[in-house]
């Protein structure tokens, strides 16, 4: 994995990006401690209790998994581990609309990286970053097992493919 | 729920095979919506929904409508098959809500195959 | 032949048993009473007819000499049918059969390439049966085979009939299932884990996503027989959750199958329990490696560890494990109830039965096939999938994903089965079958191979985790023009170290892409690094955007493409790119059907 430390995660990733609607408010602080009591007792239950927090939180900023590891009793170093490990967690907030562009094999011969740049040029941001108004982020991923779509876009849970890369913007824009 | 014993198991599939097969006095035609990832990202929702309105407006009885994942051939998605009693299968391919309602007029309340949009009739070989 | 002299028409009524109790009779009173009140009793005649074999239709008439079939007429129907048929001469459409014969313009299966060459097995019951109803399922012969497995057969019987029909992992390597089931068998435990792999992580391979969409059953069924044969009562399938629908629809499998007794404590009154449990996975294609998938459940980075102790010994906490593929389960449930040598009735000689394949990329026919081992691999390519799409040139397949190979068209005729495939460098893999035409370029096919491989390394070991970026290096700067003198032989001697060094599965089969693009395809390499050329003009830094004067047909097709109005061309001359302008988009190359930009 070539995910890099995510030193200051909590702080914004770009210049001048609003995150007070991303910021951890206490409700969820009581909804991830309902999801530890749950499966506190399991063995090996961090990754679905990862998982089960950043639906909650939209990302896991430092101080949820910290709050994870005392839940549940391990060490920091473990969470943090087991976090930059899967593609799934984010350390960093996403944005409202995520745009995941397949980069599987069937969608690069079908030319799926005209469309990350395309993505790119356009809303001003790299791969992974979120948009100034928090409106989009963009996401490579691996294959969605939808080849048979190639080249294929999900925004936000709907799935579009053989998408051109000069109509991206349309669909995208159709997110508000 | 009693739970099942083999003997069961048989009777069921007894039972399901009478009821499912397509017959006077029962279903007469059978349409299947293959809704896999496939289908789904190419539009099968919307083919449902047609399918679904089409029979509500017709008002007929003898018409089931029912679902499969993916039917294998993901680059003509959405896909249909229309099975009439005493008829080989039809499967329509690459389909729009437009020609789900010719398909439903024509073949399902018709009789008729729209030739247009099917790809193949019958059965595919399985063991 | 029909008399018809001093008739004008005869009217045959069916007065056969089925007609008859369908009022055929009646119909025939109720005709004779019409054509008197018409005075038509002299020009229509009525006959009684034998049975014709039409009853469900009943009662049916025949009227000659127009050859007019009539169904499920009715007495009172009689008025309108008189008056339309024979006073106006125009057939009544409302009874007119529809013969089953009305599909016949439609070409039938067995017409059709696609579907002519493949055998539904591991997808028995794909588009036939509703995959949220489990009695679809058992109307196709579903847990039948649990059944057989957990009443009448001994868990050595099982494991014999398994190792006898030959089946092997379709997950990638192809270890024989019976064998791994049978290791773990003769294991003492009172804890063992049957585990199922749905982590599909293969970029172009989309099988098992189907099957566990389709036909979710199948996979739990071939786990429950699975679970009885290595005396297991617990049981996992990892799933990407990069599936949703696969999730819940085998969530809500089992679900049914719970409520049915058909998983759960003492299964169809047999005495054997078994519980399921979906694990979602959380994104790493190490994941699909089987140690490291054991280590994801357990909550850990999924790091694959050295291997022995296999799993079946010591696999999910410490307990002897097995773990299969989604297909490898699949196929599972037809071994038990038609016995393994109805199984090992197709296939070739190592490799029996069948095969699932993901058809992707620059094919006209793009989908899920399941063929026979064996069958050339031309035949899945242009029979199945079509041919190439858009007049365009084979270049060649992926077989196998990151850790497989690039086959060109002089091997075609390969059979498709574990050893031939991989004779030719390439792997089974899982089944993705990604083609390509000849506007991919070969080195940097082998870059995004090698991009995905480099990212998805967990790490652990020193080969895998600084052999790959290695290789990317020389890669990329290959594809970017910077390719120096004794690249290729320097990434031939890194690829081997690197495969005969690494710890697991992901290390020692990533450098495969990169040796079959060298092996078959050297020339695009030296035109890389030697000409400072790319022969399919993908990368961009050496690609000229000049048009060749010589080779242009004037036909304006990159002049409309152009987005950046870089192109100056007028009918009747050759077109002129203008470097000012030039976004360098490739808008161009890709509208140019000559080849003629540089």
């Amino acid at each position: 994995m070539s995910q890099e430390p995510a030193a200051g995660v909590t702080e914004t990733p770009n210049e001048g990006v609003d995150l007070r609607d991303m910021s951890i408010k206490p409700e969820m602080y009581r909804k991830i401690d309902r999801i530890i009591e749950k499966y506190r007792s399991r063995p090996g239950s961090l990754i679905p209790v990862l998982q089960q927090a950043q639906e909650v939180c939209g990302y896991l900023p430092d101080k949820v998994q910290r709050y994870i590891a005392a839940g549940l009793k391990i060490s920091p170093s473990v969470v943090f581990g087991v976090a930059t490990f899967y593609s799934f967690f984010t350390l960093v907030p996403r944005g409202k609309h995520v745009i995941r562009v397949c980069l599987g094999t069937a969608c690069y011969v079908n030319r799926s990286e005209e469309i990350v740049d395309k993505l790119k040029e356009k809303l001003g941001i790299q791969v992974g970053e979120i948009t100034k108004d928090g409106k989009y982020s963009i996401e490579a991923v691996r294959c969605l097992g939808a080849c048979g779509l190639a080249p294929v876009v999900v925004v936000g849970q709907d799935t579009y493919g053989a998408v051109a890369a000069t109509k991206v913007m349309d669909i995208v824009n159709k997110y508000e | 729920m009693a739970k099942l014993t083999i003997a069961d198991l048989k009777k069921i599939k007894d039972e399901y095979r009478a009821n499912q097969t397509l017959r006077e006095g029962a279903f007469t035609v059978k349409v299947t919506v293959h809704m896999g990832t496939c289908g789904i990202a190419a539009g099968a929702r919307g083919i449902m929904d047609t399918v679904m309105a089409d029979l509500a407006a017709s008002g007929r009885k003898d018409v089931v409508i029912t679902t499969s994942g993916c039917a294998g051939l993901c680059s003509k998605e959405p896909m249909m098959t229309v099975e009439r009693s005493g008829d080989s299968p039809v499967r329509y391919v690459a389909l729009t809500p437009d020609k789900t309602h010719r398909i439903f007029a024509e073949h399902v309340m018709g009789g008729t195959a729209v030739k247009d949009f099917a790809l193949v009739a019958g059965h595919e070989t399985t063991y | 032949m029909v008399e018809t002299t001093s008739y004008r028409s005869n009217i045959m009524i069916c007065a056969g048993t089925g007609c008859v109790a369908n009022g055929s009779l009646k119909l025939k009173d109720a005709l004779a009473i019409e054509l008197i009140r018409r005075g038509l009793q002299n020009e229509v005649k009525i006959v009684l007819t034998g049975c014709n074999g039409f009853c469900a239709k009943g009662p049916v008439i025949v009227v000659y000499p127009e050859d007019i079939f009539y169904q499920q007429v009715k007495a009172e129907d009689v008025p309108h049918l008189v008056e339309e048929h024979f006073i106006k001469g125009r057939p009544v459409q409302k009874f007119l059969y529809t013969p089953p014969a009305r599909t016949e313009a439609i070409p039938v299966m067995s017409e059709i390439p696609f579907f002519k060459h493949q055998v539904l097995r591991a997808l028995r019951n794909r588009s036939l049966i509703d995959a949220e109803k489990i009695e679809e399922y058992i109307a196709r012969d579903g847990y039948l085979a649990a059944g057989k497995a957990l009443t009448e057969m001994t868990p050595e019987q099982i494991v014999t009939e398994m190792k006898s029909s030959g089946l092997r992992g379709r997950g990638g390597a192809g270890f024989l299932s019976g064998l791994k089931w049978e290791l773990c068998a003769r294991v003492p435990g009172e804890i063992k884990y049957i585990l199922c792999n749905g982590d599909e992580g293969d970029p172009g391979a989309f099988m098992d996503r189907s099957i566990m969409e389709a036909d979710p059953h199948s996979v739990l069924e071939g786990m429950i027989i699975a679970a009885k044969a290595i005396g297991a009562h617990y049981g996992y399938i990892y799933v990407r959750a990069e599936y949703p629908l696969a999730v819940s629809r085998l969530q809500l499998a089992i679900d049914q199958a719970m409520e049915q007794g058909l998983l759960g404590k003492d299964i169809l009154g047999s005495g054997f329990d078994l519980d399921i449990e979906i694990y979602q996975g959380a994104g790493a294609f190490v994941c699909g490696e089987e140690t490291a998938l054991m280590a994801s459940i357990e909550g850990k980075r999924g790091m694959p560890r050295a291997k022995p102790p296999f799993p079946a010994v010591k696999g999910l906490w410490q307990r002897p494990s097995v773990l299969n593929n989604v297909e490898t389960f699949a196929n599972v449930p037809p071994i038990i109830l038609n016995g393994a040598e109805w199984f090992a009735g197709i296939g070739s000689e190592k490799s029996k039965g069948t095969k699932v394949f993901a058809l992707s990329g620059a094919l006209n026919n793009i989908g899920l096939v399941e063929v026979p081992m064996g069958i050339p691999l031309r035949t899945i390519i242009q029979d199945i999938g079509g041919g190439i799409k858009g007049n365009r040139k084979y270049k060649a397949v992926q077989l196998g994903g990151p850790s497989g190979g690039c086959i060109p068209e002089s091997l075609l005729d390969t059979p498709v089965d574990y050893e031939n495939i991989n004779k030719t460098g390439a792997i089974m893999g899982s089944g993705g079958m990604v083609v390509m035409d000849e506007t991919t370029c070969m080195p940097a096919m082998a870059k995004f191979f090698l991009e995905f491989t480099e990212d998805e390394s967990c790490g652990k070991c020193v080969p895998c985790r600084v052999g790959n970026k290695t290789l990317l290096n020389i890669l990329e700067r290959i594809t970017n023009g910077e390719g120096r003198e004794g690249d290729i032989e320097l990434l031939e001697t890194l690829s081997l170290q690197v495969k005969e060094s690494s710890l697991c599965g992901l290390g020692q089969t990533s450098p495969n892409p990169v040796l079959t693009t060298i092996r078959y395809f050297r020339d695009e390499y030296e035109a890389h690094i030697k000409e400072h050329r790319c022969p399919a003009r993908v990368c961009t830094p050496l690609v000229k955007f000049v048009v060749d004067q010589e080779k242009c047909k004037m036909c304006g097709l990159c002049f409309k493409a152009c987005p950046a109005g870089a192109i100056v061309w007028e009918k009747k001359k050759p077109a002129y790119i203008d470097p000012e302008k030039c976004t360098k988009c490739k808008s161009c190359i890709k509208a140019c059907r000559f080849w003629s930009i540089d």
